[in-house]
């Protein structure tokens, strides 16, 4: 049970970017195209799900053994950029036409505000290995959902007739804002099931 | 040379303001405008943070390998970082509990990484702590010019206190997150059309 309401939270009521603003700068960056969108959607997933899993076991292991929790912050962010690192040289290998569609974005998800804040809010609800990873996944899922929405979104309102000083970024906070509408339903879902 | 610093200082206020012309640091804007003091103290933090590790990495700028520069510039803005949250946890509780999350996050804001990649690496050590204070002041002013649409409209009071009268309808849509993105996006909307205008008058 427990399994399915992380999931189901992380998803679509606590939605990293209609509900908890994590990840904008990706989510605006390289949302032009569906294509795009759901690469770095995949990507960050499988960073924020293998970053959420190393960063509970160095918090656990390493920060709390040694007394130094004032040091997570320093810890994270070293773990995620290695990770990333590691990202990039197998897409890179892999998927060389995705590599160059995600382009500058791809080093960013060192500095995707989702992933640092995953492991971080991880920690403070105090998950345990498993449940941390889970969380990281659903956000991650959520993400993914978002970005590959407003990808199609984006890619009609690249046709309609849009005031000259909307274009481009105005539009596209003001599309979400209007997605974030419709999440913002989900607040209700599972009301007495939901305890987290 | 008094000129220079000058420059550098309404550059990040005005011309290339953080927010509203470069577009970065959205997450933290569209999290903690809902108040006017959460963008004030919010604000507060990342010139603080901005500032030193600006300075910091304009003194380290020769010495720094450069295929190595990005992890050295994140580990030093963490530890400014990591010294303003200890603060705030220690003097401004309430504030901290508020801002929660955003604290930590500060790390990955990415207008502090990017001004030490185009500035502080480039700069020397007191062109670069003018940039920073710019750069963070005008962060600041442009979290405080959002907050102060969404607390006016969404709950009716300004830095906490009550400017529409008691039985004024608000739209409490504006302190949550829908009102959030939409309230950035006409604020930067209304920006592009303020400097259009200027540029043909």
């Amino acid at each position: 049970m427990k399994f399915i309401s992380i999931l189901l939270a992380g998803i679509l009521i606590n939605n990293f970017i209609f509900v908890r603003f994590l990840g904008i700068c990706p989510f605006l960056g390289v949302s032009q195209k569906v294509e795009t969108a759901v690469g770095m959607g995949v990507a960050v997933t499988f960073v924020m799900t293998v970053a959420s899993g190393i960063t509970w076991l160095i918090q656990h292991y390493v920060l709390d053994l040694f007394g130094i929790p004032y040091m997570q912050t320093v810890a994270f962010i070293l773990v995620i950029a290695a990770l990333v690192q590691f990202v990039e040289m197998v897409i890179q290998k892999t998927s060389p036409t995705l590599y160059q569609a995600l382009g500058v974005y791809l080093p960013l998800i060192t500095t995707n505000c989702a992933v640092l804040g995953v492991t971080v809010l991880n920690i403070q609800s105090d998950h345990n290995f498993f449940y941390a990873m889970v969380n990281g996944f659903a956000a991650a899922l959520g993400f993914l959902l978002a970005i590959t929405l407003m990808a199609g979104v984006r890619e009609k309102l690249e046709f309609s007739n849009i005031p000259k000083s909307l274009q481009g970024f105005p539009m596209a906070f003001i599309t979400a804002g209007l997605m974030a509408v419709a999440f913002y339903g989900f607040q209700g879902l599972f009301k007495d099931f939901l305890v987290l | 040379m008094k000129n220079k610093y000058l420059k550098t200082l309404t550059d990040g206020v005005v011309t290339e303001n953080p927010l509203f012309r470069l577009v970065l640091g959205t997450c933290p804007a569209l999290a903690v405008s809902s108040a006017v003091a959460n963008g004030f103290w919010m604000g507060l933090m990342v010139i603080f943070v901005l500032t030193f590790s600006n300075m910091l990495i304009s003194a380290l700028r020769n010495f720094i390998p450069d295929k190595i520069r990005i992890p050295c510039y994140i580990v030093i803005i963490a530890t400014f970082v990591t010294i303003v949250d200890l603060l705030m946890a220690a003097y401004m509780h309430e504030m901290h509990k508020t801002l929660g999350i955003f604290i930590p996050l500060i790390v990955v804001n990415c207008i502090i990484l990017a001004r030490a990649e185009s500035f502080a690496s480039k700069n020397s050590i007191l062109h670069s702590a003018v940039d920073g204070i710019g750069m963070g002041l005008g962060f600041m002013a442009a979290l405080m010019i959002v907050a102060t649409f969404r607390e006016v409209l969404g709950n009716g009071t300004f830095f906490n206190i009550r400017v529409l009268p008691a039985g004024f309808p608000v739209a409490k849509v504006m302190v949550e997150a829908p009102g959030a993105f939409i309230t950035l996006g006409l604020v930067l909307g209304l920006i592009n059309l303020i400097t259009a205008r200027s540029k043909t008058a």
